[in-house]
């Protein structure tokens, strides 16, 4: 291999090795989102998931108190 | 939440399947060119082979650069949604062709003048100078925290920055400087049609695999900043 084949190559590869970086580098980010998405989706899923809560009951003085507001409007 | 990210995703994917394939065959018949078609220089022999890449990589280069300046004139003019985020890839994008620029001008340097670099000629000082400032342009973008104040000042940034374009494409034409060969005069490329051919082939090849990562950049940094706001919606 010549001087000039050998450049020639070189200068070849140092295109085809940053352009394969590059495209690597991206192909990493794409697959993190992915799984990104994929979390929330999850994540999504899973609170759809959840029974609707109650409404908290009230306490016994409470309903005493409404119990005696109701005789007082009837 | 998903269906909002897939359409995102599926809007980009026809045409960048079909950009991606485009960049593909023209890169495999740029090279089948450059091996098979484009005769051996008479002067400089096998290494001017270097220029079908050399050549094409630097114009690549000017071009995202331009694009940016473009998209940041939107941005500040019309206030178009993502202009601001597709300028930021079009300079990344011009930043790596522009690293290309200069390694493959300096492998050609080093066996056709016997020196990496030389600060003689206006040609390579002003590319390096034009690279330098859209490396400073990442470094303003990074220093300056997420919002309009940020996108302003990098459309700015970006708008200035085009200017050295036809400084640097035009100066060499201008000065006296004979150690960078300029193939294209005002009497036309000084060149056989076989070698314009084969240069314009790589040229297109560049555009396309140019056009394919801003593309894919592009649908990346968008489908992050969805995700970044959903995930504050749900924080």
């Amino acid at each position: 291999m010549t001087a000039a084949e050998q450049y020639v190559a070189a200068a070849y590869l140092v295109v085809f090795v940053v352009v394969l970086l590059y495209v690597l580098i991206i192909a990493a980010k794409l697959q993190r989102l992915e799984q990104s998405i994929q979390d929330l989706t999850v994540a999504g899923e899973a609170a759809s998931d959840e029974p609707a809560r109650e409404p908290p009951r009230p306490s016994a003085s409470q309903q005493g108190q409404l119990g005696a507001v109701e005789a007082h409007l009837s | 939440m998903e269906g909002t990210l897939r359409s995102v995703m599926h809007s980009q994917r026809p045409r960048l399947t079909l950009s991606a394939c485009l960049a593909l065959v023209l890169v495999g018949a740029a090279v089948a060119l450059i091996a098979y078609y484009a005769p051996e220089d008479a002067d400089q022999g096998l290494s001017q082979k270097i220029f079908y890449f050399h050549v094409p990589i630097a114009l690549t280069a000017y071009a995202c650069f331009g694009w940016a300046a473009w998209k940041a004139f939107r941005h500040l003019s019309r206030r178009q949604a993502g202009a601001d985020l597709e300028s930021y890839v079009a300079v990344h994008i011009g930043v790596i062709f522009g690293v290309l620029t200069l390694a493959t001008g300096s492998i050609w340097a080093r066996i056709s003048w016997g020196v990496w670099w030389t600060w003689g000629s206006d040609q390579l000082v002003l590319f390096l100078v034009l690279f330098l400032f859209y490396c400073a342009y990442m470094m303003l973008r990074f220093s300056v925290a997420d919002g309009p104040q940020r996108a302003n000042l990098c459309a700015v940034y970006a708008l200035f920055g085009v200017v050295l374009i036809p400084v640097s494409f035009f100066a060499i034409r201008l000065s006296q400087d004979f150690i960078h060969p300029v193939v294209f005069n005002q009497h036309g490329p000084q060149m056989a049609g076989s070698m314009l051919l084969t240069l314009c082939v790589a040229y297109a090849a560049l555009l396309a695999l140019a056009s394919t990562l801003y593309r894919i950049e592009v649908a990346g940094k968008r489908i992050e900043k969805r995700l970044r706001e959903l995930k504050e919606l749900r924080a």
